[in-house]
């Protein structure tokens, strides 16, 4: 470890440190704009300018200079202070004074660090530089003549999102940012430039002009969008939420978020629920809240019920549903709203044990029916990560483009029994071998081939489990946890014909199949479910609720209530304790603190945020033979895969523009 | 004592014969290479490093020590390359195209000797996109030693495998710094990269690189063919050898000529170039070593000697030798303005200082040649410029600050003068 | 040249070049050109494989040749290169035309040497012939274009028109080189300078004399 003085303090820094970093350490803060943790290192805004000795007599990019011995830095001297205003007045001189009605006033980097280290004048007297605004898609709004080429957004296509949409065009003063003949960047990622533009040449094109950062509540959430469980700030204003951003948490999402977990947003006040609805005569009939559960306790279903949890809900009001069913005489939960039955009986066999930061260490991987892009964007951004490491990956499945070099094996499962020699030679000499199985996967019985191949190859080991399941669904950990499985999945619900079914939110069920059951909606959206259902109980969306989510890899992590819900809607267990009311049973919580409690109570798991425990494999059952090609992936449009994206106009453009590639010309603006 | 014509290198300098193969040989070049190559790999850096020979793409830096940073074994497999800078775009310099077009097997041979030496697999010739034929003439060069097995598999029967290959720039003359010509040879724009890693540890496609230019190379043959002592018998102390001069500008005869290393101002104007244009009380100022280094007044400049030292002491450079000459019709803030439009033409873009700097230096500039300025904006240039200096991740933005520094230090009363004139002019006017 | 823009994407122009293919001959270049960089390196053929198809575009249309977006495409694709990247390339360097030019490529020199030597009358000449600066003629003859040191500046000053050069010129000089351009003749290129013979000292030789008439091997003095 190098020990290094920084302004005169000496401390030790870690091996491959830069300087920047050592500053960071000794508690000295390095302006900057190029520079970003989690992208190369590009040198070039020259805002991170120190004093290093020995070395030229001229300030050092703090950013790109590795640490070293007996280095002397000064981060507070005259040549340090004047490079800084030397390079702020630069980065100025071309940018417009537009900060009035720039979106990123109030949050922007240039400003803070003009303020911080610049000269406070102006004496440039030429003409400032314009650059035309580059159409960028549905998402990123631009005003490039904002842009002070720092090149954060070229090097996250590159490197992070992996598909090279972005580039800088021309050079010297005339350079500029653009992609490709203006396209719309279509990357499932591609709005985490709008976070990573330290200044407002990217903007988020939905938010445009709706607020300043200062008016905003900040309430720290889990997004619902997918099963990573990515950690997100929801800004809200009033009873609003505006915008979504991530959080960081290296565990997780690391510091991005999928566009469709970001703008869905703007679905949230949209098609909802806002007040009880009844089925008279065929026609869904607004009703008040007492008629509707006087239409709940006409149903008098005896134990006659069965619940279906969608997958955006909480475990907390699957444990209410679980809890009113329960003292009903019921154990009829099911999550897996399209039919899929793999075994659940042991909880470490459908989680993605290696973790999503471990996975990065994997050196062979093998996915079986994984679309990861659509099913779960920040999981492939990690397979990236291990690529790039050195990892081989191998798909099963139909073709799709990973963003990284992967051997494609065909569709058919039967591959698995007879893999090819290059990849038992891959997973043999693997110190971190991994196997991922998706939705498409699990449906064809990849779980059990995938035991199988991780008894034949060692695959969990010291220090090292690569067993790993990747979900689709935000609710489907903490609801396998909660016994929301049925052996048959939601086959044994049809065939038990229940004479009600609760519906928490299940807009992917094929009610038909229930065409028997009075179907209880309790939801947020006007979506398919509500379609379907003989009552509807407007309910609260993720963001007007507490809640507690599990992750694919078994993550615990709490969200919080931003707002209220909208009109008379409540929040989900609020109505399934008045539920129980009107049909005269007892669920043993009055607030949401004894419902949480009793929840704990009964999984213990879920009052720790952090990984659950859910001990070893088990033996893969004997005589798998696994066989039958995978058609296709379950996500046939990544924007529209929920409710709340389903109504949100800005996702829906999406979905058309990019997905369908119907032409919504900015032009003719 | 002058430099005598034997002694001279580029004995086909102005290309009076043929530059093929034959012809070269029968000029000396290919000369039993083999058996230079046979003194060994260390012998050869070793000679260079004793013959004084310091780089001649304008820093200077001394050629056989550059040799010798580069790996004597590849520990990963990596291989070294040599790549030799063609991309000769600093205003003012035209040697190496001369070197090309009319002794190309100078340079080749050069390449192998040199490659060899510091164990290099092939060797990549960055030439400047716009010297077309003399790529076209390099690339006839290339062929011909192949097919006579001077180079490729076993060259020269040395038992040593050696490429060479020919790469032809597109137009920037930033291409010309080492790191961005690396970038550019992988096919990307041409913008420097961050050192370190320097080239000699990660350079071409993440191996051990050196980049020398066309003229360090191209001597290094016969520098072993002499020995150091002989090319050491040139110049001052730190300042070897023999050297290509370039005039332009107002001279009687401009020119490119090989001459000893430290040769005064007069001597080489006199001698080649028959003279200032209008005599020597005609001559204003010079630029001795190309646009990137600052101007010298005519009174300095006339007495010193033409090498790294003599041109640092009058507060230049000796850069590539390219001496632009200009006599007292020179509108000199124009002359040093076109050169700010010239960097910021060739500013890559990359990083801050010199992206923005170059334009805005540029357009001061313009304002002081026609006097459109107030004299405060005289020593914020000044300011600007040293914002730059220093500031950027490749010399270019020194190379765009020091010419105006130059012009402030030696010609700031003319600037004045200007402003003071057309202050004049809009008064009157405005009566 | 803050006012280089790429020809616009247009029907039209994906009609005209969109099926761009080498010709068998250009074909064998291309893969001679890159059979030069190592295996896995074939992006670094980026510039001359441009520089190429610039040609074969000449060759095609009687110019001097330009980059048309689907030939840039071509080239992404031969070298599983991001086509973004291509741009950028292409954009970066001067050389490459990204916007039609005329049958010759009048390229001035401007910089200091040359300036020193007159290149403002040169200029003039050109503009004289009706040429503009960033323009092709009517007739499509000559493209002007203001251009950086070309590493000629001991016979400035220059232009170079197309893969030529022609140095040591006036205002009569280059009219001159111009005129027979224009009428289908090809002037010497080189020095323009009666007696000159390349980047000598005109008229009085002051080194290597005995090089001039015969191929003078120094060997023997040394």
């Amino acid at each position: 470890m190098p020990k290094v003085k920084v302004d005169g303090v000496e401390l030790e820094v870690p091996v491959g440190a830069t300087v920047l970093q050592a500053c960071e350490l000794a508690g000295k803060e390095i302006p900057r704009f190029c520079y970003h943790e989690r992208l190369s290192i590009a040198g070039n805004c020259r805002m991170c300018l120190v004093e290093v000795k020995p070395g030229p007599p001229k300030p050092q990019a703090s950013c790109a200079l590795p640490a070293a011995e007996g280095q002397e830095i000064r981060t507070d001297s005259e040549m340090v202070k004047k490079a800084r205003e030397g390079v702020m007045e630069f980065l100025l001189i071309n940018h417009p004074l537009d900060c009035p009605i720039c979106d990123q006033g109030g949050e922007c980097d240039l400003q803070d660090q003009s303020v911080a280290y610049g000269r406070g004048t102006s004496r440039f007297h030429e003409h400032k530089r314009a650059v035309t605004e580059k159409y960028m898609g549905p998402l990123i709004k631009t005003t490039m003549t904002r842009c002070i080429q720092c090149t954060r957004c070229v090097r996250f296509s590159e490197e992070v999102a992996g598909v090279d949409e972005i580039g800088a065009l021309y050079r010297g003063e005339n350079m500029q940012i653009t992609t490709y003949l203006e396209k719309a960047a279509t990357h499932e990622l591609s709005a985490n430039v709008i976070d990573l533009c330290p200044v407002g040449a990217l903007t988020s094109g939905p938010y445009a002009f709706e607020a300043r950062p200062w008016e905003l509540k900040k309430t720290l959430a889990i997004d619902v969008s997918d099963a990573i469980g990515s950690n997100v700030r929801l800004d809200s204003r009033g009873r609003e939420v505006l915008r979504i951003l991530p959080r960081v948490n290296d565990d997780v999402n690391e510091e991005w978020l999928s566009d469709r977990g970001r703008f869905l947003v703007d679905g949230l006040t949209r098609r909802r629920l806002d007040k009880p609805w009844l089925r008279r005569d065929g026609k869904l009939v607004a009703a008040s809240w007492a008629e509707a559960f006087d239409a709940v306790a006409k149903i008098n279903p005896g134990s006659s019920v069965a619940v279906i949890a969608g997958d955006l809900v909480d475990c907390e009001t699957m444990f209410a549903a679980k809890a009113l069913a329960g003292a009903l005489g019921s154990s009829l939960l099911e999550g897996r709203q399209t039919g899929l039955a793999y075994d659940c009986s042991n909880l470490a066999a459908v989680n993605f044990n290696s973790t999503l930061a471990g996975i990065e260490e994997a050196d062979a991987v093998l996915i079986i029916g994984s679309m990861v892009r659509d099913e779960a964007p920040l999981l492939n951004t990690r397979l990236r990560k291990a690529v790039k490491k050195g990892a081989k990956v191998f798909i099963v499945g139909p073709h799709w483009d990973p963003t990284y070099p992967a051997t494609f094996l065909g569709d058919d499962l039967a591959v698995l029994g007879d893999l090819p020699a290059d990849v038992v030679a891959a997973f043999e000499g693997a110190a971190k071998p991994a196997v991922i199985v998706g939705g498409a996967g699990l449906a064809k019985g990849g779980r059990e081939a995938a035991l199988a191949l991780s008894e034949r190859f060692n695959i969990v080991r010291e220090g090292w489990n690569g067993f790993n399941v990747v979900h689709m669904a935000a609710s489907r950990m903490g609801g396998l946890m909660l016994g929301y499985a049925q052996k048959g999945g939601i086959a044994d619900l049809i065939a038990a014909k229940p004479k009600m079914v609760i519906s928490l939110g299940a807009d992917e069920v094929d009610f038909t199949k229930f065409a028997d059951s009075m179907i209880v909606h309790i939801g947020h959206h006007g979506d398919k479910a509500a379609h379907a259902a003989d009552v509807i109980l407007p309910a609260a969306a993720f963001s007007e609720k507490d809640g507690t989510y599990v992750n694919t890899e078994g993550r615990v992590q709490y969200g919080e209530k931003a707002v209220f819900a909208p009109g008379e809607a409540r929040e989900d267990w609020t109505i399934l304790r008045a539920m129980a009311d009107a049909l005269g049973v007892t669920v043993g919580f009055d607030s949401f603190e004894q419902l949480r409690a009793a929840m704990v109570a009964a999984v213990p798991a879920l009052g720790t945020e952090g990984l659950a425990d859910y001990g070893a494999l088990p033996a893969a059952p004997a005589g798998v033979k696994p066989e039958g090609a995978i058609a296709g992936y379950p996500i046939k449009d990544r924007y529209l895969t929920n409710a709340i994206g389903r109504a949100s106009p800005t996702l829906q453009r999406c979905s058309a523009e990019l997905i369908h590639g119907e032409a919504q010309a900015e032009a003719a603006e | 004592m002058a430099l005598h014509d034997k002694d001279r290198i580029f004995t086909n300098l102005y290309g009076y014969q043929p530059w093929n193969l034959p012809a070269a040989q029968a000029r000396g070049d290919w000369d039993n290479t083999k058996a230079l190559l046979e003194r060994g790999q260390d012998a050869i850096i070793q000679e260079v490093k004793d013959s004084g020979l310091r780089g001649r793409g304008g820093a200077g830096f001394p050629t056989g020590m550059k040799w010798s940073f580069m790996p004597k074994e590849s520990k990963d497999g990596r291989p070294s390359f040599l790549v030799i800078n063609a991309d000769e775009s600093e205003p003012g310099s035209c040697k190496d195209r001369e070197i090309i077009r009319h002794d190309p097997h100078k340079l080749l041979e050069g390449a192998l000797v040199a490659g060899f030496a510091m164990r290099a697999r092939a060797a990549y010739i960055y030439i400047r996109g716009e010297y077309i034929r003399e790529a076209e003439t390099l690339f006839a060069a290339r062929d011909e030693a192949y097919a006579a097995g001077l180079l490729g598999k076993n060259a020269c029967g040395s038992g040593y495998d050696f490429d060479v290959f020919v790469h032809r720039g597109a137009g920037a003359y930033i291409c010309g710094e080492e790191t961005a010509m690396i970038e550019s040879l992988e096919g990307k724009k041409g913008q420097p990269r961050l050192k370190p890693p320097f080239p000699a540890g990660a350079g071409l496609y993440g191996c051990p690189t050196t980049v020398n230019n066309v003229e360090s190379i191209a001597v290094a043959p016969t520098i072993l063919r002499r020995g150091a002592a002989w090319f050491s018998s040139f110049g001052r102390e730190n300042n070897k050898g023999t050297k290509l001069f370039q005039i332009s500008g107002h001279v009687n005869r401009p020119c490119v000529v090989e001459e000893e290393m430290s040769i005064p101002f007069s001597e080489l104007i006199e001698k080649h170039c028959g003279g200032i244009r209008g005599g020597r009380d005609n001559l204003l100022a010079v630029i001795p070593g190309g646009s990137s280094v600052p101007l010298v007044p005519a009174a300095e400049i006339w007495d010193a000697p033409m090498d790294f030292d003599g041109l640092k002491a009058v507060g230049s450079g000796l850069g590539t030798a390219a001496v632009i000459v200009m006599d007292k019709s020179t509108d000199i803030v124009r002359a040093i303005s076109r050169l700010s439009y010239f960097y910021k033409h060739e500013s890559c873009g990359q990083c801050t200082p010199c992206r923005e700097g170059t334009g805005w230096m540029w357009r001061v500039m313009e304002r002081l040649r026609t006097g459109d300025a107030d004299v405060s904006e005289i020593d914020m240039l000044q300011q600007v410029t040293k914002q730059v200096e220093g500031h950027t991740i490749c010399a270019l933005g020194d190379a765009a600050a020091w010419p105006i520094q130059g012009l402030i230090r030696h010609f700031r009363p003319e600037i004045e003068r200007r402003i003071a004139t057309r202050a004049g002019d809009v008064r009157e006017a405005a009566e | 040249m803050a006012d280089r823009h790429p020809e616009p994407d247009s029907p039209e122009l994906r009609a005209r070049w969109g099926n761009f293919a080498w010709t068998p001959e250009n074909a064998a270049k291309a893969s001679d050109i890159i059979a030069r960089y190592p295996e896995g390196r074939q992006r670094s053929a980026v510039m001359p494989l441009l520089d190429l198809a610039q040609r074969q575009v000449g060759a095609e249309t009687q110019t001097q040749g330009w980059l048309p977006l689907p030939v840039m495409e071509f080239i992404a694709a031969q070298l599983s290169m991001p086509v973004i990247r291509v741009l950028e390339v292409a954009t970066f360097y001067t050389m490459y035309n990204i916007a039609p030019v005329g049958r010759f490529h009048v390229q001035v020199c401007g910089t200091t040497p040359c300036m020193l030597r007159g290149s403002d009358e040169i200029m003039a000449a050109c503009k004289a012939k009706g040429m503009k600066k960033g323009h092709t003629t009517a007739d499509g003859l000559f493209t002007l274009t203001e251009v950086e040191c070309m590493g000629n500046c001991a016979s400035a000053p220059m232009v170079q028109i197309n893969d030529d050069n022609y140095e040591d010129l006036t205002a009569e000089r280059v009219t001159f080189v111009l005129d027979e351009l224009a009428a289908g003749r090809r002037p010497k290129a080189g020095t323009q300078e009666p007696g000159r013979h390349t980047v000598e000292p005109v008229g009085v030789l002051t080194t290597l004399t005995a090089m001039v008439g015969e191929n003078h091997d120094y060997r023997g003095e040394w």
